[in-house]
């Protein structure tokens, strides 16, 4: 099973979550394949703790290219239940597949009522596009 | 702002190139076209294409133009000959560095010598207003600034001079290591010297503004197949960094001296008198109150302009001023200043990134040495 871009939402600043089990509550993180091109050349990323808390528009990790450091928001607050880590030593998976095999954070959600307010894809591409 | 951003010649080009555009020093620039990196192992390896119109060109012409030059850069000038090209500071009386430029000696066409001073972009407005009451000293001395009535191209790499071959005089091409010589290209005006940014070789040419998109394209054309690239100013920083080259905003600024920054042999303090050179003169005899050093850190983290170093008792004994990842090392590198008793090539530090310890050895300047292989 493949996610697409069509089947998750967005933050303004370009991460996205999607749930796969509503009743699990869990929702998986990552940046849009729009941020992974904008940053260009990645070369680190800053990941959280399993058992950290997140919070809907706060910082829960950081991503760095050759040129800058860019701060990742979470969508949605609850609970880091699983870390991607071995993501930071094939940065380049995403920029090949930045829905699946680039997925960086699963959060247990504390309120699945926040996703309502993440953009959809259509509304997301056009703030991309704008 | 944005609509006064200023555009260099070459903007349309760029654009239609699909460069990443963003304001530099009041410019619309190219940061990157292919990607930082792409950009920087083309330069390494083949060759680079750099717009630096930017870059502020000053003008003097008469024959008292080399004593006022001796007289506001820390370099002498009145020795110079027609051809050579030095690096200088220009400092205020307090020995502070107000920008860091190359001075050229040229003949123009009609036989006559004049200078050019080649300027940091962000420092052009500064530099000119500073210089208008030592112009007025100098009455005979005919001032231009030139830059927007011109374009700047380097072209940088291994493969600089080849490319440049069908493109330049022969004259041009066997120019010496700062050198430079008015000359044509295509039968129009072309300054040509043989200097850099990046820690390669190349050239760097001046042309009428309006001959700039077809000199950018002619040299595009002719290193088509020896793998030339369009370079933006994000992989000038990484090789000008790589190269331990300093950048005025980082490492210079007005509070900075030329012996902190590791640039004593740009002073040439002996028999002659210029702006600063008392000030210079006590310093140069002084202790130095820090050092500019090279770091490489481990991990793939950098440090960027500001981050704290910290010695083994998590004392702050430096800052860095400019860092990056370095494309060809493959790890993050920086250069600081640091208290002169730690400033010891091979010790051992910690780098404070955003909270974050990162451990980072002092090694020696340049980072990255080009082949002597020519």
């Amino acid at each position: 099973m493949s996610i697409t871009p069509e089947q998750l939402r967005y933050c303004d600043s370009h991460e996205w979550a999607y749930v796969a089990d509503k009743s699990a509550g869990i929702a998986t993180i990552g940046i849009s394949a729009f941020a992974v091109e904008e940053l260009t050349d990645l070369v680190f990323m800053a990941l959280p703790k399993i058992g950290q808390t997140v919070t809907a528009g706060s910082e829960f990790g950081e991503v760095e290219s050759v040129k800058a450091v860019s701060p990742m928001y979470s969508p949605v607050s609850g609970t880091v239940v699983e870390v991607h880590s071995e993501l930071v030593d094939k940065l380049e998976s995403l920029s090949v597949d930045p829905y699946n095999e680039g997925w960086i954070i699963k959060v247990k959600m504390s309120d699945p009522a926040e996703l309502d307010r993440l953009l959809d894809w259509d509304a997301y591409k056009k703030q991309c596009n704008h | 702002m944005s609509s006064q951003l200023s555009a260099t010649p070459l903007h349309a080009w760029h654009q239609a190139h699909g460069a990443r555009m963003a304001e530099f020093a009041n410019y619309e620039m190219p940061i990157q076209y292919a990607g930082i990196v792409a950009e920087h192992h083309a330069t390494r390896n083949a060759a680079g294409v750099f717009d630096i119109s930017h870059m502020g060109r000053l003008r003097f012409d008469g024959p008292r133009a080399d004593q006022l030059l001796d007289h506001l850069l820390t370099r002498r000038v009145i020795d110079m000959q027609t051809g050579q090209v030095r690096y200088s500071l220009v400092c205020n009386e307090e020995g502070g560095i107000l920008d860091d430029v190359l001075v050229s000696c040229l003949e123009s066409p009609s036989g006559k010598n004049y200078f050019l001073l080649v300027v940091n972009a962000s420092n052009r407005a500064k530099i000119v207003h500073w210089l208008q009451p030592h112009l007025a000293d100098f009455p005979d001395v005919e001032f231009h600034d030139v830059t927007d009535a011109t374009a700047m191209i380097a072209v940088q790499g291994p493969k600089a001079i080849e490319i440049c071959q069908p493109l330049l005089p022969a004259s041009a091409l066997s120019l010496g290591y700062y050198r430079a010589k008015v000359t044509e290209q295509m039968s129009k005006p072309c300054i040509v010297s043989r200097t850099g940014y990046t820690g390669e070789d190349g050239l760097e040419l001046i042309v009428k503004a309006e001959d700039a998109p077809r000199v950018w394209e002619n040299i595009m054309m002719s290193g088509r197949e020896m793998g030339v690239q369009p370079v933006g100013l994000g992989a000038r920083d990484t090789l000008r960094l790589e190269a331990g080259m300093p950048l005025y905003g980082h490492e210079l600024d007005e509070t900075i001296d030329p012996y902190q920054a590791g640039l004593g042999f740009a002073c040439n303090l002996k028999d002659r008198n210029f702006v600063g050179r008392e000030a210079l003169e006590q310093k140069s005899k002084g202790d130095i109150l820090s050092k500019r050093v090279g770091l490489v850190l481990d991990g793939r983290r950098a440090a960027r302009q500001g981050a704290n170093l910290l010695d083994s008792d998590s004392r702050v004994v430096g800052q860095v001023t400019s860092g990056s990842f370095s494309p060809t090392l493959d790890k993050p590198i920086a250069m600081a200043y640091l208290h002169p008793a730690v400033a010891v090539v091979g010790t051992t530090l910690d780098i404070d990134i955003r909270g974050t310890s990162v451990s980072a050895a002092i090694v020696p300047l340049p980072f990255y040495k080009k082949s002597s292989s020519l």
